[in-house]
């Protein structure tokens, strides 16, 4: 097993001086190239988790390693123009045309315009966004061609370590399930590692090599789709992981019941 | 074309310029003084508010109010850096206006760049973390392009409020278009009133439009518009300061409070000191109190002033000694405590005295003070803003008894119109008026000599008491001036047809007084 690119060692983290514990005493470890997949419900830490990946937030106690070194050594902003960054927000620059969004932490780390001009125009194509549209502000894009932006952006600086909260959440499902694919793509070529927060067990399972379930600050489950699918002692993760099953069984039944009527 | 409208308008360079440097400097220190505040402001709360507190109070300071309180401050700090470190400044003119008004141009600057930059979108503000911006890359090139069309807009409104308020500070001695205004008000000539009002509005609209300017060229990024904009603004200042450049500086600093024999007095010694072969400039407009400060710090070099006011405003002094031991003493206490030179008496008084219209009089057969005790009590009583709150006022009242009806208080010239009109019955008349006579007054007798003499008398500032030029220029004067001819040329600049500018009365007085 190789050395993990992320290592995170009993971090805990409260909000509101204590009074809400976000995370309980968590460890994880992801090996590079892992497509990994965060579900569980709202308030489950999930978000936060991914944050102390990149010092969006700090953790109170706990170590948390990106590359082998522990990211409280290493200022926040630098960390994170190595980190990509994608979430369902968007937070395209508005001031910015599409160029300079997908070009910006190129830009921070000082690259030369030239080299970031040939970089955004590759990233147009990978993400498959029209390169008519770089000139243009993101108010004038679609909803689904905004978050491909984000992607492009979040990639530019060629990080190894792809981060996602929920980033097609928005989006319409036909948009949404051809973005993921297309970032699987992109993860699978560019040999990245990802980290993606979902609401969406199906997508989860669909897209992940590993998938991790979260519950009160705690990591309740963790392993590859196929075996936590096979079932799981704990009732809420084995109620989680059925729901795609479930879903695909009721489709089923309808069409049944329609072609028998 | 009209004559006051040629006088006005050989006026405007210097009255312009002043107002554009004296604008541009007030919004550009306004500025650079929001900036660093509206930064600190932002980040905590617990400076945010005190900040906006005092930006907001500031505002609801009465703008004119404003601008007088910055004289005796600045005169209190001259004075403790005289003793500090041996030279003071001038507290008068430019430096008060300039703070009073940058104080007053922060309250839109401040408000509305906390405003746009507290209410960013939290999306965009996670982005610009998560690309990897330190705090200092988000403000420049996140925060400050998304808050810059809410903060241009404020800096738009703050430009226009300090063009028009900069028109006040004429008061405390600095040359605005407001020269226009307030010289027109006192003399009753409106065309004056008017082009200051048209002048500053006009000034307002432009720079309005040129700061629209920049700020749609931010707002579109187009470069070019926000460079063309603010070289109009540049070449606009520029442009407006030439003349003043070029201006000669003159010797000497005439004085004048802000009623029209004080105009025409000033005219007559500036008249002199240029027959003397030197140069002199005015400032005109001042506040009463305002003026005699101004010459005991050398704002000034001399102006006239009366020497009841000066008995009882500037020593304090509750006696009435009779009229030349008065003098006499004055001149002493005026040297000693403020090294100032009282160089003589014009010859005419102008005291405050009772007065109301001739017919009510006779038929009221009321001819002194005491005879109107009786019947003041139904009738109103019209001010100027000073004379209630005089010593003369509480002595009149307390030793005759009187109460009015009513008191309101007017700016002089309406104060006659108003007594005219019956709005008011009885009022605070200046003995040396022309409008007593122009509006059939009976000036009410005061028997008991309450009243203090009011000889106009020229006093010269402490740096001058040795100057002899402007002795030799200002001394022929002394006992020149007599009350018909004083009242006449007053009445020359007051009256409706066929005025006469300050300058004009002052000329004839000159050859009345044989001095031509």
């Amino acid at each position: 097993m190789s050395q993990p690119i992320i290592a995170i060692e009993n971090a805990s983290k409260s909000y509101r001086n204590g009074q809400q514990l976000a995370l309980n005493d968590v460890s994880i470890q992801i090996e590079p190239a892992t497509f990994v997949a965060v579900v569980g419900a709202s308030g489950s830490g999930k978000t936060t988790l991914l944050k102390t990946m990149n010092r969006l937030a700090d953790v109170d106690t706990g170590v948390v390693r990106v590359s082998g070194a522990a990211v409280n050594g290493v200022p926040g902003h630098e960390l994170r123009r190595r980190v990509g960054y994608v979430f369902q927000g968007i937070g395209l620059f508005p001031h910015l045309t599409v160029a300079e969004n997908i070009g910006i932490t190129p830009r921070l780390l000082g690259w030369d315009a030239g080299q970031i001009v040939s970089r955004v125009e590759e990233l147009a194509d990978l993400v498959a966004l029209p390169r008519s549209l770089l000139r243009r502000l993101p108010a004038d894009l679609s909803g689904g061609q905004q978050q491909r932006v984000g992607v492009a952006r979040a990639l530019a600086a060629k990080p190894a370590i792809l981060l996602m909260d929920e980033p097609f959440g928005a989006l319409d499902p036909i948009t949404r399930d051809a973005l993921g694919t297309q970032v699987r793509n992109l993860h699978d070529a560019m040999e990245l590692t990802t980290v993606m927060i979902t609401h969406d067990v199906l997508e989860a399972v669909l897209l992940a090599d590993r998938i991790v379930v979260m519950r009160a600050g705690r990591i309740i489950a963790d392993g590859p789709p196929h075996t936590l699918l096979a079932g799981h002692p704990d009732e809420d993760v084995r109620a989680l992981m059925e729901m795609p099953r479930r879903q695909a069984e009721r489709v089923r039944a309808v069409l049944e019941r329609n072609s028998r009527g | 074309m009209d004559d006051r409208f040629q006088a006005a308008l050989r006026l405007l360079p210097d009255y312009l310029g002043q107002h554009v440097m004296l604008s541009a400097a007030a919004l550009l220190l306004g500025l650079a003084v929001s900036a660093p505040l509206v930064v600190f402001a932002r980040r905590s709360a617990r400076v945010r508010w005190p900040v906006l507190a005092l930006v907001s109070v500031v505002q609801t300071v009465p703008s004119l109010a404003l601008l007088a309180l910055f004289y005796p401050l600045l005169l209190a700090l001259s004075s403790l850096s005289q003793k500090l470190f041996g030279h003071g400044f001038a507290a008068l003119g430019f430096l008060p206006s300039l703070l009073a008004l940058t104080l007053y141009s922060m309250l839109p600057i401040v408000r509305n760049s906390l405003t746009a930059l507290l209410n960013m979108d939290p999306a965009v503000m996670e982005a610009a973390r998560g690309v990897g911006m330190t705090p200092r890359q988000t403000l420049f090139r996140v925060e400050l392009p998304l808050a810059m069309p809410v903060i241009m807009a404020g800096i738009r409104t703050s430009a226009v409020w300090v063009i028009g308020t900069a028109t006040l500070s004429t008061p405390v001695g600095q040359t605005s278009l407001g020269n226009y205004i307030f010289s027109g008000l006192q003399i009753e000539n409106w065309v004056s009133v008017l082009f200051g009002c048209v002048g500053a509005v006009a000034l307002a609209l432009i720079a309005d439009q040129l700061l629209a300017l920049v700020e749609n060229g931010v707002a579109a990024r187009r470069p070019m518009r926000v460079w063309l904009g603010l070289a109009l603004l540049v070449a606009g200042v520029v442009a407006a300061l030439v003349p003043s450049i070029h201006a000669k500086k003159s010797v000497y600093v005439i004085g004048a409070k802000s009623f029209s024999e004080q105009y025409i007095l000033a005219d007559l010694m500036a008249d002199r000191i240029v027959r003397a072969g030197s140069s002199a400039t005015q400032r005109v407009g001042l506040g009463s109190v305002i003026a005699f400060k101004a010459l005991a710090s050398n704002d000034i070099d001399a102006y006239v002033d009366y020497s009841g006011t000066v008995w009882a405003n500037v020593l304090n002094r509750k006696d009435s000694p009779p009229r030349a031991r008065m003098l006499e003493e004055m001149t002493r206490a005026l040297k000693e405590k403020y090294g100032v030179t009282l160089l003589g008496a014009l010859g005419f008084e102008n005291a405050y005295a009772l007065a109301m219209r001739g017919d009510d009089a006779r038929s009221m057969n009321i001819r002194t003070i005491a005879d109107l005790v009786a019947h003041a009590g139904e009738l109103k009583l019209g001010t100027d803003f000073e004379f209630l709150a005089r010593p003369e006022w509480a002595a009149l009242r307390d030793s005759y008894g009187l109460a009015f009806r009513e008191q309101r208080q007017y700016q002089s010239t309406f104060m006659y119109r108003a007594v005219a009109s019956h709005e008011v019955d009885v009022i605070s008349a200046f003995s040396s008026d022309g409008r007593i006579a122009a509006y059939d007054l009976a000036v009410l007798e005061d028997a008991k000599q309450v009243i203090l003499p009011y000889d106009a008398i020229v006093l010269l500032a402490p740096r001058r008491a040795n100057d002899e030029t402007l002795r030799r220029a200002l001394t022929p004067l002394v006992g020149a001036v007599p009350i018909g001819p004083m009242r006449e040329a007053n009445q020359m600049v007051d009256r409706d047809e066929n005025k006469l500018s300050p300058a004009q009365a002052a000329q004839w007085l000159s050859g009345k007084a044989g001095l031509n």
